[in-house]
């Protein structure tokens, strides 16, 4: 891999990322490690979803939901083991297990009755899904329904691993970004990954070659279910709080926004694209509450004019850059 | 090689395969010929596996394929060519024969390994390019290639899944001259080798190739023989070739 402006550019995103602590100990603005730690939470939950609508071509619109999911498993075991008083349900090395497998059964369940259908039934049929869990949300009252329940306490990994400490969660959650991108990497570049993205480009091919498409696709739902089902256990940790809107159909919304404005099927693009709808949310709404106003046109513009999101611009301005040894290499193929 | 007793189906009103008997002989070209609305690719995708058939069975190097999958009769040793072309668009030409060695090499649930710098699945690629002399485009991005490169690439895939069986749709189609005499030499090399039920429109391309030759007229096989058999046959003069005549 040459070093192009597509990996500079995330990689120095990931570098200022890495280093928002420091600067906000700094200029001594704390506010900052919360908004960006919810950043790269949603960065990880974009990253899984473009695993489905990137690379495998699957528009799941019903990713929030397990979101929720990874986030009640953690705000439950932490009602029961302080109401209840079952201590080992505060800590973390049960609660994240717990997430991930949550919202891997939630994912097999789901995928398995919808990756059945195609097109927009895949979608409607995702979307469905996810309402259903957000209204089992809002009905349970003894999980605070609507009202969403607050946590009493975080995560407990030992005396190690604080993340009251708001810095150390901040890190917890960049690592664990850091994770998603790489095991994402391998994943879209290993066999399976090759499946999936062949599925995407020539389903009934795949089929005619010998790969039965189905299994593939299940797995790779699964496999997206589960990583933002981890997100979704650090988002309770970050809000100290979980409620329905955390899954709410607009969320799910956001989520897919943030992968196309970022770049479909490329690897740093949802995380570019949350940092954007982030930031632009964040400015936006310091001047007006009408910020979606602006949003929407500035969402519709990146979209039309620069294919591939944000990810598709830098290659543009790339190619820009690099004109001339690129005109020349494209006569060399020519010839 | 692959017996077909009885095959039927429907569609409606109409009956696209008629109760067809066919049987292809191991090592043999067998072409299927008939006019437009024969039922040729109907039949195709029937033995593929790819639409379900309403009655009649499909014995496959000996066993009964009948009830098997599209994927499942791939990995048995049956491997098709589309009529329109039917590749990765957005894979290279290398990357598009990889996939399908990679599809034959077992299960594709391994989740880390790079599988662009495999062997195991680039040194077959590379070969089953060079059998359809495409070896020098393996770089290029297949929505890039010509036509003719798109056709030979299909019969590269199928290749590269070291077939028993080729169920070819109109390997010919849209080609020009040079393009289809390039095909027919690709075909000409396998023979032997691979048992191949062609489906072809250009007469020249089939009489050059097949072995025996099977007339499908509004779904129903009216006649199987050598070429000189076809040629000769009245009731094929009069339903197909004789058009040209008439």
């Amino acid at each position: 891999m040459t070093l192009s402006l597509r990996t500079i550019v995330p990689a120095a995103v990931l570098v200022l990322l890495g280093l928002v602590p420091v600067i906000a100990g700094a200029i001594d603005e704390p506010f900052y490690i919360d908004l960006f730690s919810r950043m790269l939470i949603l960065a990880i939950g974009a990253s899984s979803l473009n695993l489905l609508l990137g690379y495998g071509g699957m528009v799941s619109f019903g990713h929030a939901v397990y979101l929720g999911i990874g986030a009640y498993v953690v705000g439950i075991f932490s009602f029961h083991s302080v109401e209840d008083g079952i201590e080992w349900m505060a800590s973390g090395y049960v609660q994240i297990p717990a997430a991930l497998i949550a919202s891997a059964v939630f994912g097999l369940i789901i995928g398995a009755i919808s990756l059945r259908t195609r097109g927009v039934y895949f979608i409607m049929i995702t979307l469905a899904f996810a309402q259903m869990v957000y209204f089992l949300g809002v009905g349970i009252e003894y999980y605070g329904a609507d009202d969403g329940l607050t946590l009493y306490g975080r995560s407990e990994f030992g005396d190690w691993l604080d993340l009251n400490e708001s810095s150390t969660l901040y890190y917890v959650c960049f690592v664990a970004l850091l994770l998603t991108l790489f095991v994402s990497y391998k994943l879209i570049n290993s066999r399976f990954g090759i499946a999936i993205r062949s599925i995407k480009s020539n389903e009934r091919r795949t089929r005619a070659i010998g790969i039965p498409s189905y299994r593939y696709r299940l797995t790779c739902f699964v496999i997206a279910a589960t990583i933002c089902g981890f997100a979704g256990a650090l988002l309770a940790n970050r809000t100290d709080f979980v409620s329905p809107d955390m899954m709410h159909w607009t969320r799910s919304g956001d989520l897919i926004i943030m992968v196309v404005l970022g770049g479909m099927g490329t690897l740093f693009g949802p995380l570019l694209g949350t940092v954007g709808f982030l930031l632009v949310e964040e400015i936006l709404s310091s001047y007006t509450e009408y910020w979606q106003l602006f949003f929407g046109p500035l969402l519709i513009l990146i979209v039309i004019f620069g294919k591939g999101g944000i990810d598709g611009l830098i290659q543009a301005l790339a190619n820009l850059v690099e004109r001339k040894p690129k005109a020349a290499a494209q006569s060399r193929d020519g010839a | 090689m692959l017996e077909v007793k009885g095959m039927q189906k429907r569609f409606g009103g109409i009956v696209a395969t008629d109760n067809v008997h066919i049987d292809v002989v191991k090592g043999e070209i067998h072409a299927i010929i008939g006019p437009n609305g024969a039922g040729k690719t109907t039949l195709i995708n029937q033995l593929s596996g790819e639409m379900k058939s309403d009655t009649g069975t499909v014995l496959f190097d000996g066993s009964d394929i009948t009830r098997e999958s599209a994927s499942s009769r791939s990995l048995l040793g049956l491997a098709r060519s589309f009529q329109i072309t039917s590749i990765f668009q957005d894979f290279t030409a290398e990357d598009n024969v990889a996939l399908a060695v990679q599809a034959h090499d077992g299960h594709s649930f391994r989740f880390w390994k790079p599988a662009r710098s495999d062997a195991r699945l680039r040194q077959p690629a590379r070969t089953a390019l060079e059998k359809v002399g495409l070896a020098e485009r393996a770089d290029i991005v297949a929505s890039n290639l010509s036509h003719g490169e798109q056709r030979q690439l299909e019969i590269a895939m199928a290749l590269a899944t070291q077939p028993k069986m080729l169920l070819l749709d109109e390997p010919m189609a849209g080609m020009g001259t040079l393009e289809s005499g390039r095909m027919v030499d690709t075909l000409k090399s396998l023979k032997g080798d691979i048992t191949i039920l062609l489906i072809e429109h250009d007469m020249d391309a089939v009489f050059a190739l097949a072995d025996r030759i099977t007339v499908l007229v509004y779904g129903r096989a009216i006649a199987t023989g050598s070429p000189d058999e076809i040629r000769a046959n009245e009731d094929v003069r009069q339903a197909y070739l004789g058009d040209d005549h008439a």
